[in-house]
């Protein structure tokens, strides 16, 4: 299935990457059957990527076996939980000064040969933050139904917010730019940081274009989410998502 | 029965309550994280302080038959323990990440400073 979804066109290294520095921001929590595998997979996919692995307290083998894999590693003191984790990523990003940066999930579920789908609308500077969908066109995805009706309640509500259609609010798999990249260093939600994180997105006014890729099933671990969390989660980011709607809207830097 | 000025003055209270939560999340001063006990309180108090033949059927059940309010102040009390309890376990999670970032702080500052004075 994700084979079908890269073209061959798209496979030959685009032009327009030249002189764009580019990291892969893996985090990590206790992902040590498939970390190795992540990190090979996006440097054999493209020499040129920086993979920098925030590894979120993880208890086991996950951060040794990144840098054997050559990643960079950022090691944290103690489990932040996946927002805190992303957002060490894109500090990371922004300190280092790179051009492009896409987020991989540590499981293995995201297959790098798909992220010149998501650099496609940065390139062609039509978006700032691209999300890759497992909803949005001929992707046949199908959760779990307490989870497909909880990514359905996410994706009608931010939709509903940001007057944008958005179809996966929880995907993990996404391209920045630099000022999608310093937002999300200077501000970034808990948990279920994506759902949040997309409204913040449109706030700012930086544009959001979701394209469809296909995703694999896990290589390795458990997903950190069960259903009694799921349901306490849910309550919380739709509680926070209702607040946000009464503060006030930033001011964009670059119109300060 | 409730005496009509306690179901006034409670449901002022807890919408005073569910009002201050909500500015402070607003604000970004308080977290949502920390906040959804506070609403549940708000929330329960409201109900029980506004619907007032409830309140009476369920000072029944307890055996409250003299003076129905009294379940508003027990249930209240019960959900201030709830929260005390709750920011007991957060403050004891804190004062844990405090020491081990406390540690990690030194020897990161003792790695730097020999790595410094063994540099020519």
């Amino acid at each position: 299935m994700p084979e079908q979804l890269v073209t061959p066109a798209l496979l030959a290294p685009d032009p327009r990457l030249a002189g764009l520095r580019r990291v892969a921001v893996v985090p990590a929590y206790n992902e040590a059957e498939s970390i190795a595998a992540v990190v090979r997979e996006v440097k054999g996919f493209d020499p040129e990527f920086e993979v920098v692995v925030v590894d979120d307290g993880s208890t086991d083998a996950t951060a040794r076996l990144a840098v054997e894999a050559g990643a960079r590693v950022v090691r944290l003191p103690f489990n932040l939980g996946i927002g805190g984790a992303v957002q060490t990523g894109y500090q990371y990003a922004r300190d280092h000064d790179f051009d492009l940066a896409v987020q991989v999930d540590g499981d293995g579920q995201h297959d790098p040969r798909q992220i010149p789908l998501l650099f496609e609308p940065i390139l062609d500077g039509r978006a700032d933050m691209v999300v890759g969908t497992r909803f949005a066109g001929e992707g046949s995805y199908r959760p779990p139904l307490g989870r497909r009706i909880g990514i359905g309640i996410f994706a009608r509500v931010v939709s509903f917010v940001v007057g944008q259609r958005v179809t996966d609010t929880t995907s993990g798999f996404r391209a920045c730019n630099r000022k999608a990249v310093s937002l999300f260093a200077a501000d970034y939600p808990h948990d279920y940081p994506e759902v949040e994180g997309t409204i913040l997105v449109f706030k700012h006014r930086l544009r959001l274009v979701e394209v469809p890729v296909g995703m694999r099933s896990r290589a390795g671990g458990r997903s950190s989410i069960n259903s009694v969390r799921s349901v306490y989660y849910m309550v919380k980011v739709l509680l926070a998502i209702f607040i946000g709607l009464f503060r006030r809207k930033p001011t964009p830097l670059e119109e300060r | 029965m409730t005496p009509t000025i306690v179901s006034v003055v409670g449901s002022i209270g807890a919408v005073l309550l569910l009002v201050v939560v909500f500015e402070l999340i607003r604000s970004r001063r308080l977290q949502e994280r920390y906040a959804l006990l506070w609403l549940l309180t708000g929330v329960v108090l409201l109900v029980l302080a506004a619907w007032r033949s409830g309140l009476n059927t369920i000072a029944g059940w307890v055996g409250i038959e003299t003076y129905p309010p009294a379940v508003l102040f027990a249930v209240a009390s019960f959900f201030i323990l709830v929260v005390l309890l709750h920011y007991s376990t957060v403050i004891s999670k804190l004062s844990d990440q405090n020491k081990i970032l406390a540690q990690k702080l030194a020897l990161l500052e003792h790695r730097l400073e020999e790595a410094e004075a063994s540099r020519p």
